[in-house]
């Protein structure tokens, strides 16, 4: 052969070794931190949903894999309709879906189903409020009754200086400046959770679908919980809703409830679950447990623009592996260490110890082993 | 056909004594070329069956199925439209700088820097999509919005300019500029090709008789390579026609058919729009996604039969 | 610049004019300059100085003020000669513009991305911080994975196309071949995962999908490259080996590859310069993950471009910290295009063989 074929050959070589080396070398990392309890659980599973879910989903999954060195997990998120449909199809082992399965187009069949011989498993376990971030420079402070908020994202009322908003922030100078409303343009759960609080409490203004698609055309549409935060950031006058924990620095507004004027804690998005009665509809299952917000609450420190973000599962898996990887990870995540972790990292509400209780024997009845 | 040319006595010893072997390697090697050629037209012939069979379903089912309840027609046109209308931007803004930029590397620049300019102009064409889109959202769109904002209120009477201007920048017409720098290096490479071709008698004889560089590069060199420059022109729209991540990520997608390039309404382009849904969709909305992955494709055909057309009828001028 | 000659009379379109002199060698820049200097004073008195501004408002007095000097001193052609050389070389300047604009900002806000930890670890079981170690490796998995499926089909079949092909079978493969190109990327993409999907059910995510879906794009560039660099090759060189009684499988493999090897070696290069950044097709073949995977035949692997975009799509609890190794994910692309783009060029001056 000759050498400059040699050349390129070794050139090759060289550059697949360092591949292997430093395959080797990050294998050989022993991640320290966190005592391995008896029984450490390997193998590899994926999930898939929720962007708003995804800090909190990050956070868990480094945690679990710290304390579980051979397994593997992996969370895409490609949106909460994404995660539902790759969960129904068999692709990925569990899903966050900021949505409970709905009965249209038999979402709940096809889970069930695919679960079979196994059943559903349906259960809150990240509940976060829903900010409404704008980037209004020289306006620090902003209150919204649920009016003016819907009009707004009707596209009804377009400038900033407004009467309808002028009137809900007396004192405030508010500038000249045209509205630029930011929606999601993929499908979203945050989505869902905003418009069916708007078409719940103003149904005379918001009059669309409530869905995980953004009903009104015309506004700036951006891909993911993150695309809406650096399209609000970076537009003046921009106004858009994400999940309370991806809005970083920007200003958030009060929204109306009751006579009062509510900030998105999670403190106030824990009250607002603890108020709901379980959907009957949505919670078929042993072990679905679906939530009807009550989104026309008034009563004092809750805020109703919430989102409660589901992890959906099955008792029975194909592997034993899977299925043990599955229940060691979902146990993780509704435990109050996984919970506390969650609201440390990605500022959501835990769950409280009611719902805990609830929540913890469907995951348990995972059947691994 | 024999290699080995049997009419000379020379060669019909040779023939003769390595017969077996010689022709059993030949064969091998001959047939391996022929598979190779074969397995292509497979790939192909694959890419094309699932594209047609996958989407097929798509053209057969009523609108009430279909992803928004539109017959697909409806649902694809606006992409197509959309489509276009970036890429037709894009090579309006990237050809004629393409050809200045061929010009000057053939022509005009010293030689010695010449080269270098040219490597740096192809650089151009290896950096990754997503960071055109990163750039563009980053960078480019930020520092359009005050040129938009002045469009619109200029020459806002203009269908293209109506505005209402948008705050981030995330515009058709942002993603036309960002794709024209994608394919820029594609048609000036194709152009920088044939102006360092075109005959240099024609060239010296124009300057001996006095005529200055510009007249010399008008006369000689322009008409030699036109029919180039509409290829790699052809080329590039190819390119901006099936770029996917680079608008994926710029587009603030949320309207119909519309001319407006600098509002934030803009139709998607069938590439992203099949990145920007694929993950959540299942079912016939999978099938009409991949409909219009062969729309795309069509219409990428027909650019490109469209170039071999022009191409061979400015060959045989 | 020529000075004029004595005036010729000429036929047609070339009229020479009585060219009286000529304008001194700095005339260009000294306008250029003047201008500029001019445009910025008004701009800065308006309040309204920008960099581009004054560029732009620059260029265009300074071609009208070289028009009117020339025309007035050296007539007409000369006067609109130097005025087209202005415009093209001010088109050349706004071409390089995105590109120092693009190199200057990925560096910039990808350096702070960049670590030993960036290079070195994954991002297992690590928060917000991590390397990219396993995108990296990921990249060079299934880039390697795609050449190997890539260049051995492309190459027999431009040799075919080249020394062997005649008639239909030739002629369907050219025009396919230019088809080929044509295949959008996220299209080759899906192409993959349908694929799999049928024989491994859905859901699957293998790295070895990302290469089939690369080497589809990447096929048609090899063929189209190596057929170039293969008629280059004069036929002399073949027919005095086959005078000498070679057979044609080894003319082709002892004469006509080692003569074009290095137009080989560097279009494979630069056709893996141009997959290696490709993330439509990835996104929806290889799947996401953090951990390190090596094995294209088994489980989700990361990747450069699929890990760029993840971390500025979904940039998780510490946003900074992502969006930095965003940026430095894509810094280490372009270096790694650049990189085989230059070991191209410098392969094929090494290598080239000089035919006379």
């Amino acid at each position: 052969m000759s050498s400059s074929r040699w050349l390129v050959m070794v050139a090759f070589a060289v550059t697949l070794a360092l591949g292997v080396a430093a395959c080797g070398s990050s294998s050989d990392e022993t991640n320290g931190g966190g005592s391995s309890s008896g029984g450490e659980v390997s193998g590899e599973i994926a999930g898939a949903g929720s962007t708003a879910q995804q800090a909190a989903q990050e956070a868990w999954i480094a945690e679990f894999e710290n304390e579980n060195s051979g397994a593997t997990i992996s969370y895409d998120p490609v949106g909460s309709g994404g995660g539902r449909e790759q969960f129904m199809a068999g692709g990925v082992a569990y899903a966050g879906s900021d949505a409970a399965l709905a009965t249209e187009e038999g979402e709940l069949e096809k889970a069930e189903k695919r679960c079979e011989p196994g059943e559903l498993i349906e259960v809150p376990d990240y509940i976060s409020p829903i900010a409404i971030i704008y980037n209004l420079p020289g306006v620090e402070e902003l209150q919204l009754d649920p009016e003016t908020l819907a009009k707004i994202f009707a596209q009804e009322i377009t400038s900033w200086n407004d009467p309808a908003i002028a009137k809900d922030n007396p004192g405030v100078e508010l500038p000249d400046t045209r509205i630029t409303p930011v929606n999601r343009s993929d499908e979203s759960g945050t989505t869902q959770n905003f418009t069916e609080y708007l078409s719940e409490v103003v149904p005379s203004i918001w009059k669309f679908e409530v869905s995980g698609d953004w009903p009104v055309k015309g506004g700036e549409a951006a891909s993911g919980t993150s695309g809406v935060v650096e399209a609000v950031s970076a537009g003046e006058g921009a106004i858009g809703y994400a999940d309370a924990s991806q809005a970083g620095e920007l200003s958030v507004a009060k929204v109306k409830v009751g006579k009062e004027w509510a900030e998105p804690t999670a403190e106030a998005a824990a009250k607002i679950v603890e108020e709901s009665p379980l959907d009957k509809e949505l919670s078929p299952g042993k072990f679905t447990i679906a939530y009807e917000l009550d989104r026309k609450t008034e009563s004092q420190g809750t805020y109703p623009i919430v989102l409660v973000s589901y992890l959906i599962a099955c008792t029975k898996y194909g592997s034993a592996s899977e299925a043990e990887a599955v229940k060691a990870y979902a146990e993780y995540v509704v435990s109050p260490e996984g919970q506390e972790l969650a609201a440390e990292q990605a500022g959501s509400a835990p769950l409280s110890s009611a719902l805990t209780k609830k929540v913890t024997p469907a995951v348990e009845a995972i059947e691994a082993g | 056909m024999s290699p080995v040319d049997t009419t000379t006595n020379a060669g019909q010893l040779l023939a003769a004594a390595s017969g077996g072997r010689r022709r059993r390697g030949d064969r091998v090697f001959s047939r391996t070329a022929v598979v190779a050629a074969v397995t292509i037209l497979a790939l192909l012939a694959g890419v094309a069956i699932f594209l047609i069979s996958e989407g097929f379903p798509a053209f057969t089912h009523s609108a009430a199925e279909l992803p928004e309840g539109k017959s697909f027609l409806d649902y694809v046109a606006p992409l197509a439209f959309g489509t276009v209308l970036a890429a037709a931007l894009a090579a309006l803004v990237a050809v004629p700088l393409a050809v200045a930029v061929a010009l000057f590397i053939t022509h005009i620049a010293p030689p010695r820097i010449a080269l270098t300019l040219g490597y740096l102009v192809d650089l151009l064409a290896a950096i990754p999509s997503i960071i055109y889109g990163l750039w563009g959202i980053f960078v480019l769109g930020p520092a359009a919005v005050p040129v938009m904002k002045w469009l619109e209120e200029k020459l806002g009477f203009i269908p293209f300019f109506e505005g209402p201007a948008s705050v981030t920048g995330r515009t058709m017409l942002v993603a036309g500029l960002v794709l024209a720098v994608m394919i820029l290096p594609i048609v000036s490479a194709v152009a920088r090709e044939a102006f360092a071709q075109a005959p240099r008698r024609l060239q010296e004889g124009a300057q001996a008789l006095g005529a200055t560089r510009w007249e010399m590069i008008r006369m000689t060199v322009l008409p030699f390579g036109k029919s180039s420059v509409i290829s790699g022109a052809m080329l590039g729209l190819g390119r901006a026609l099936g770029e996917t991540m680079a608008v994926t990520i710029i587009l603030s997608v949320s309207g119909a058919v519309s001319f407006n390039l600098i509002s934030q309404a803009n139709p998607s382009t069938i590439a992203a729009n099949i990145a920007l849904d694929f993950p959540e969709s299942s079912g016939l909305a999978i099938n009409a996604l991949i409909a219009t992955g062969l729309v795309l494709f069509a219409i990428t055909l027909v650019t490109n039969m469209g170039a071999r057309a022009i191409i061979a009828r400015s060959n045989q001028e | 610049m020529e000075s004029a000659s004595h005036p010729i009379q000429v036929g047609g379109s070339l009229k020479l004019d009585r060219g009286a002199g000529s304008l001194p060698g700095w005339a260009t820049w000294a306008v250029l300059g003047g201008s500029a200097a001019v445009v910025a004073a008004i701009l800065i008195a308006a309040g309204a100085f920008t960099v581009a501004l004054t560029l732009v408002f620059g260029t265009v007095l300074s071609a009208i003020v070289l028009y009117a000097w020339s025309r007035a001193v050296e007539g007409p052609r000369r006067a609109l000669d130097r005025v087209m050389t202005l415009w093209i070389a001010a088109a050349f300047g706004l071409a390089m513009i995105p590109l120092f604009s693009l190199v200057f900002e990925v560096a910039k806000r990808g350096i702070p991305g960049l670590s030993a930890e960036f290079f070195t670890s994954d991002a297992r079981g690590v928060v917000g911080g991590g390397g990219a170690a396993h995108a990296i490796v990921g990249t060079l998995v299934i880039t390697g994975v795609a050449t190997v499926i890539s260049v051995p089909i492309g190459i027999m079949a431009a040799i075919y196309l080249n020394e062997y092909g005649t008639g239909r079978l030739r002629r369907a493969l050219t025009f396919f071949v230019d088809v080929m190109t044509g295949i959008p990327s996220i299209v080759a993409g899906l192409f993959a995962y349908a694929l799999f999907e049928l024989f491994l059910g859905p859901g699957i995510r293998l790295g070895v999908m990302g290469s089939l879906a690369l080497s589809v794009l990447m096929i048609p560039i090899v063929i189209r490259s190596a057929e170039e660099v293969l008629k280059i090759v004069p036929d002399h060189l073949r027919e005095a080996a086959y005078a000498l009684g070679t057979p044609k499988w080894k003319v082709i493999t002892k004469i006509v590859l080692p003569t074009a090897l290095a137009g080989l070696v560097t279009g494979v290069m630069i056709a893996i310069a141009r997959i290696v950044g490709e993330t439509a097709p990835l996104l929806v073949t290889t799947g996401v993950v953090d951990s390190m995977n090596t094995d294209p035949f088994n489980g989700r692997m990361q990747n450069l471009a699929v890990y760029a975009y993840n971390e500025y799509r979904s940039p998780g609890v510490m946003k900074q910290a992502s969006y930095d190794k965003a940026w430095a994910a894509a810094l280490t692309l372009i270096a790694i295009v650049m990189i085989l783009n230059v070991a191209a060029r410098l392969v094929y001056r090494r290598y080239k063989t000089e035919i006379r």
